[in-house]
């Protein structure tokens, strides 16, 4: 049986850099359309939430999206865990508090996901994406193409390491 | 209402708490209290510390674009405004009135925000202060633990947030970023086949709500605090409909003083800025709004749930009616004023609007298909509705070639920065004044601050942003303490 693998973008499109998240999920959404037959379900929000638990229960494989301000450009890629952290006393939560929720809500491991940070520069209101993010954007999007392409956590792990 | 402790009378002698930034409220807000040597407290603020420059980012694009680009300016509220910007567009496209069936979908749209966003407010922002208590331990005073202890309370908040949303996304097609709201009208149609999907959920999202009110008004009878905390007086601002009843979308300007009694009634809220001013204080980002003839002195005024239960005469739907019944003898029929009955307010109001979405989707007007109309171009518009948070202004000028050339937002958050202002100031008067500090006290404020549910967004989110830090500065203004918590919870002392 194929995975039904989740891709879920967090960003604004019109904030500099934070599109980076919405930019790869409409990539990918072009893509799919040439490409159908994939179980690829995409989410685009703003933030992630406590909802979000829902939808990445209903998926096998989950790819979480973001802009990331701290991580070494172009990306990074890693293995996200439930656990709780700070994020839960805000309007937003982070990746594995959403796994937490998930794992809370349902009393079991949620299934495995992972977390494509791209790293922004640039968070202006009304700014398009820096030059630096575009080029990111690039990289990520050839990591996303070989991420769909072998839609195995084992295969996802191999490749968050590095190898 | 004049400003007590809003402005230290020797600050340079005094000690500096910042609380920055308040956890589960939403942006970046920071809160700084002067203390003397006895831990009496002299001064407290609350800060907005990010400039925003929305009008700026609104000038210059053409005019029908405006309701899809300022869906952007927040990831909290976009419904909220794309529908105020849609209302000011009909405006510069000369028409007075919508389609029955473009504004049925509006309204629709609007109650599942409202939805929505009541929901995260409650079951996941408010409720672990009211469950655990105001100064219980922090591991436990946070939705998970809600989650661990109250499994059923929080899977009712997810689902019906969910719910919210799905009705957002049956109307403008997608969750966020839709094309919904066009000068003129609505930009799709509602299939029978959403509107049935839609309907056979209401009954359940119907009595959970009930159940959301009922819960809601046992814990704030529980909570020790309720009767006294953050209680003080104020005018109240809303939209309200014409026979007095509570309206979320449309209305005239209602604004009501602390005993009831009326300020002004049924005002065009296209005048509005004839009835009300803006302020600008040196220590925020944020303007301090007040209604211009009592003064800025007096003439601040909360808005949101709290303000718009105080302000109708009524609900047009059955359950909703009963409970602001219910609400308005809590205050033997006058003005509720504590902080924490917005709570319950904005539960009432979820109510209505799981009942509304019922009656709309009953409505054979919500699967028309006639929704645009059409007028002669005007060069100015001005929308208002009622956003979860409060009453929300959209002012804009269009140059002939239909590019916005001034714009003027009002956010439901500018309307009650006094009166979060003054929360602050009332909970460390009651609270912090010579008491030590600790993490429980400190969250007192924190719980004053989220009662009104807070936007402070810009909507970037980025990972990694965003720690917490709180510093303590002594009377030359050295830091002598700081914390750092990090996005992943992490803390970190980074004491000099």
């Amino acid at each position: 049986m194929t995975a039904r693998i989740l891709v879920l973008g967090c960003g604004n499109p019109s904030r500099g850099d934070d599109a980076l998240g919405p930019a790869l999920v409409a990539r990918t959404r072009d893509w799919l359309a040439q490409h159908p037959g994939r179980e690829v379900r995409l989410v685009e929000d703003f933030q992630l939430q406590v909802e979000h638990a829902l939808d990445v229960l209903d998926a096998d494989l989950t790819l979480f999206v973001d802009a990331d301000a701290s991580c070494n450009a172009p990306f990074c890629l890693r293995r996200a865990m439930p656990e709780r952290d700070a994020s839960y006393t805000t309007h937003e939560l982070s990746p594995e508090a959403v796994l937490h929720a998930a794992r809370v809500v349902t009393g079991r491991d949620p299934p495995p996901a992972y977390v494509l940070g791209v790293r922004g520069e640039r968070f202006e209101l009304g700014e398009p994406l820096s030059p630096a993010a575009s080029g990111h954007l690039e990289a990520a999007w050839d990591e996303l193409m070989e991420l769909l392409d072998d839609p195995r956590p084992s295969a996802w792990d191999a490749r968050a390491a590095g190898w | 209402m004049t400003h007590v402790l809003e402005t230290a009378a020797h600050p340079r002698a005094l000690r500096r708490v910042a609380i920055e930034p308040l956890t589960r409220v939403e942006g970046h807000g920071k809160v700084t209290i002067l203390l003397d040597d006895q831990n009496r407290v002299h001064q407290a603020r609350l800060h907005i510390v990010e400039f925003r420059g929305f009008e700026k980012f609104i000038q210059g694009r053409p005019y029908w674009e405006v309701p899809v680009l300022v869906q952007r300016l927040c990831g909290i509220c976009p419904v909220s405004h794309h529908l105020a910007a849609g209302k000011a567009m009909d405006m510069i496209a000369g028409v007075r009135q919508l389609t029955p069936t473009a504004e049925k979908l509006r309204r629709l749209m609007h109650t599942g925000q409202m939805l929505q966003s009541h929901a995260l407010h409650f079951f996941h922002l408010a409720s672990p202060d009211l469950l655990f208590g105001f100064d219980s331990d922090p591991d436990r005073r946070n939705i998970i633990g809600v989650v661990r202890e109250h499994p059923d309370l929080a899977i009712r908040g997810v689902t019906l947030r969910k719910f919210g949303q799905e009705v957002i996304r049956h109307v403008a097609g997608k969750r966020i970023h839709g094309v919904a709201c066009i000068p003129g009208g609505m930009n799709k149609a509602l299939t029978i086949e959403e509107r049935d999907e839609l309907r056979k959920q209401t009954p359940q999202i119907i009595r959970w709500c009930q159940d959301a009110v009922r819960t809601c008004r046992d814990l704030l009878e529980q909570c020790e605090h309720a009767p006294i905390f953050g209680v003080f007086p104020s005018n109240f601002l809303s939209l309200i409909r014409k026979d007095g009843a509570l309206d979320f979308y449309d209305g005239g300007l209602r604004a009501r003083d602390a005993q009831g009694g009326t300020i002004f009634d049924h005002v065009d809220y296209t005048r509005y800025n004839r009835y009300i001013h803006e302020e600008v204080k040196s220590w925020s980002y944020m303007k301090f709004p007040f209604i211009i003839n009592l003064g800025d002195e007096d003439g601040w005024y909360r808005v949101g749930p709290l303000a718009r239960l105080n302000n109708c005469d009524f609900v047009d739907t059955v359950f909703a009616e009963h409970e602001r019944q219910i609400f308005r003898e809590a205050a033997n029929g006058g003005m509720q004023h504590a902080t924490l009955a917005y709570h319950w307010a904005r539960m009432i109001e979820m109510l209505h609007a799981a009942e509304t979405i019922e009656r709309l989707l009953d409505d054979a007007d919500i699967t028309g298909t006639d929704l645009v109309v059409h007028g002669e171009r005007q060069s100015e518009g001005v929308g208002v509705i009622e956003a979860p948070r409060g009453t929300l202004f959209h002012h804009y000028k269009v140059d002939e070639n239909d590019m916005v050339v001034r714009a003027n937002l009002i956010v439901s958050t500018t309307n009650n920065n006094q009166a979060m202002n003054e929360a602050v100031r009332n909970v460390c008067a009651s609270y912090l004044d010579g008491n030590k500090l600790t993490e429980g006290l400190l969250n007192h404020i924190e719980v004053a601050v989220r009662a009104f549910d807070p936007c402070l967004s810009c909507a970037t989110h980025a990972l990694g942003r965003m720690p917490l830090r709180v510093e303590l500065v002594d009377a030359e203004g050295q830091v002598i303490d700081c914390m750092v918590k990090e996005s992943d919870g992490t803390c970190v002392s980074q004491t000099p």
